[in-house]
């Protein structure tokens, strides 16, 4: 059914993520790879994997991006150039349009927590939904020629087998940094919720009207380098010296 | 976005074919003459095999069946479903044009305005996607319909002049859809010049408020199916220069080409027949042109996070 649930879901389970926090390490890139080539649907295959041009499906990316404020590309003028890590998987939106285009059904919205799956046994592999979707998180398995994009690791947070810790994505167990986090959106008492509130969460590309679920912390203000500078010894300041340096610096200015 | 050959082809030649058979649905040519027989089998060949080859990109063609089942949200789906339902009508006649050598008014007409309800559909599928920003605009289902009512009127110009007695009307009006569908295609490529990017780096990463955001380091090294799929770029000039190519294969050529014959008053026969097939295949080449950089200069959302 490619009709989206008719009223807002009970539950929006998604991720929050912190942009100030996340190191650009790749890890939640890989072991999202690893637990989702062996899970839900076909497994994530790889073109020409030991040749020089490898590429395959992968359902979360991290991008690098260098953010410059006016007037920052002069080192302590006006605030200084900063990068930040950014990762990218299915944001699960409330109105998601990759949804509404496919043509057999096999892209629907789960009414009951809104997560946003592919029934790989109805699709054709048009790849119609991948182009609907602003954000690039669809991706085509060129080896099973079936859309793949983040199941939020479906077989993972419902798995009453797993003890408690990890029943989370896989992406957010991984993460050594503590970068992403997994919740009820629709909570607004959920740690997820009460994060976004705090740190002033936000949506990406809101003018596309897709009502993301998934959010992202941006990164906190930082000190400009050259404050930070200031309060460094300098080299050629022997102010302050005590016992033998202050002699031998008294020794030496009087040579 | 990529120029996939088979889309590419899909849509050309069964825009011609879905045109073809609007026109003929208007029963403005001779039921009788073997050339009208031969334009209703060709119009059901181009459509037939405008579908096949769109099944040709599918990663999984054996259950395109599955795509007639969710019309109520899905363009694509609906085309599919209009396409199987336009059959009918046009079916029923070319047959009675080929065996029974007759043009019924109310199958005709019927078949007509499904062919143009099936290009719709086709020119929404595109016009639906927010985030490809050039052909989300009225005018992407409108300069469909128009391209596939001109080449129908082309292709049914080529079988007048074919056939017997004097044509006049057919040609002219093939120069008249011409000139309109050409027309606006140039107001949809002016509106794709004066876009403002709807999404940007900065509203694309949230980051806009600290400053200027520019990609530093793409997630792999390599090529992966997002930038094969919808990084595609053409160079401006080149754009430039195929665009007139376009213009002039498949908008002044064929005009002008059908305008000497009706102004020379050239008598049917293998001259005429071959300054009209002249025609028929430049607006074809043409045709494909246009098609090519409607997908090569169509910028997608997600190139905002590559860099491009
Ligand atoms: S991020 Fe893309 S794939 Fe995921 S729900 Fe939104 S539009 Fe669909
Ligand atoms: S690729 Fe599959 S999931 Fe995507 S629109 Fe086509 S049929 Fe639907």
């Amino acid at each position: 059914m490619t009709m989206l649930p008719a009223h807002s879901t009970p539950k929006k389970l998604g991720l929050v993520i912190d942009l100030d926090v996340c190191v650009g390490c790749h890890a939640c890139v890989v072991s999202c790879k690893e637990w989702n080539t062996g899970g839900y649907g076909s497994a994530l295959s790889d073109q020409d994997p030991y040749g020089a041009d490898v590429s395959g499906a992968w359902l979360n990316r991290v991008h690098t991006f260098e953010v410059v404020p006016e007037g920052g590309e002069i080192v302590g003028e006006a605030g200084d150039a900063r990068i930040v890590h950014f990762p990218k998987s299915c944001l699960h939106c409330e109105d998601a349009p990759c949804v509404t285009v496919c043509p057999t059904g096999a892209s629907y919205k789960r009414s009951a927590d809104g997560i946003v799956l592919v029934d790989e046994d109805k699709c054709i592999g048009c790849g119609l939904c991948a182009w609907a979707c602003p954000y690039g998180a669809r991706e085509m398995d060129l080896a099973a020629g079936v859309m793949k994009k983040c199941t939020l690791c479906i077989d993972r947070i419902y798995n009453e087998t797993f003890e408690e810790v990890d029943r989370v994505p896989s992406c957010v167990r991984t993460c050594p940094a503590n970068a992403r986090h997994f919740g009820d959106l629709a909570d607004p008492q959920s740690d997820v919720s009460i994060m976004v509130a705090q740190r002033g969460g936000m949506d990406l590309m809101p003018e596309q009207g897709t009502r993301p679920v998934n959010k992202y912390l941006p990164p906190r203000p930082r000190k400009s380098l050259a404050d930070s500078a200031r309060g460094l010894p300098l080299a050629e300041n022997t102010d302050g010296a005590k016992g033998f340096f202050a002699w031998l610096d008294g020794m030496l200015d009087r040579i | 976005m990529h120029p996939a050959p088979s889309i590419i082809l899909f849509t050309t030649l069964s825009g011609l074919g879905y045109g073809l058979a609007a026109v003929l649905g208007l029963g403005l040519l001779d039921p009788a003459a073997i050339a009208t027989k031969f334009a209703h089998v060709l119009a059901l060949a181009l459509i037939g095999g405008g579908l096949l080859s769109s099944t040709l990109h599918l990663g999984n063609p054996q259950r395109a069946w599955r795509a007639l089942s969710q019309w109520r949200s899905s363009w694509l789906s609906r085309e599919g479903v209009m396409a199987i339902i336009t059959f009918l009508p046009l079916v029923f006649s070319a047959w009675m044009a080929v065996f029974e050598s007759r043009y019924l008014l109310l199958p005709g007409l019927l078949g007509t305005v499904l062919c143009l309800v099936t290009v719709y559909c086709t020119g929404m599928i595109y016009a639906s996607l927010k985030s490809v920003q050039t052909w989300h605009t009225p005018l992407t289902p409108l300069c469909y319909l128009l391209f596939a009512v001109a080449g129908g009127f082309v292709l049914a110009g080529f079988f007048a002049f074919c056939g017997s007695g004097r044509t006049v009307l057919v040609p002219v009006l093939a120069i008249i859809f011409l000139i309109a569908a050409w027309a606006a295609k140039a107001l949809w490529r002016d509106h794709m010049k004066r876009l403002v990017p709807l999404s940007t780096p900065e509203s694309a990463t949230g980051l806009g408020n600290i400053g200027h955001v520019r990609l530093f380091e793409r997630p792999h090294v390599t090529e992966n199916y997002l930038t094969s799929e919808m990084g595609f770029k053409v160079a401006r000039k080149h754009a430039a220069k195929l665009w007139f190519v376009a213009l002039i294969a498949g908008g002044v050529i064929p005009a002008g080409l059908f305008l000497s014959l009706l102004l020379t008053g050239a008598e049917n026969g293998p001259f005429t027949a071959f300054i009209a097939t002249l025609a028929v295949v430049t607006h074809m080449l043409g045709m494909l042109t246009e098609r090519w950089l409607f997908f090569a200069e169509a910028r997608h959302a997600v190139m905002n996070y590559y860099g491009g």
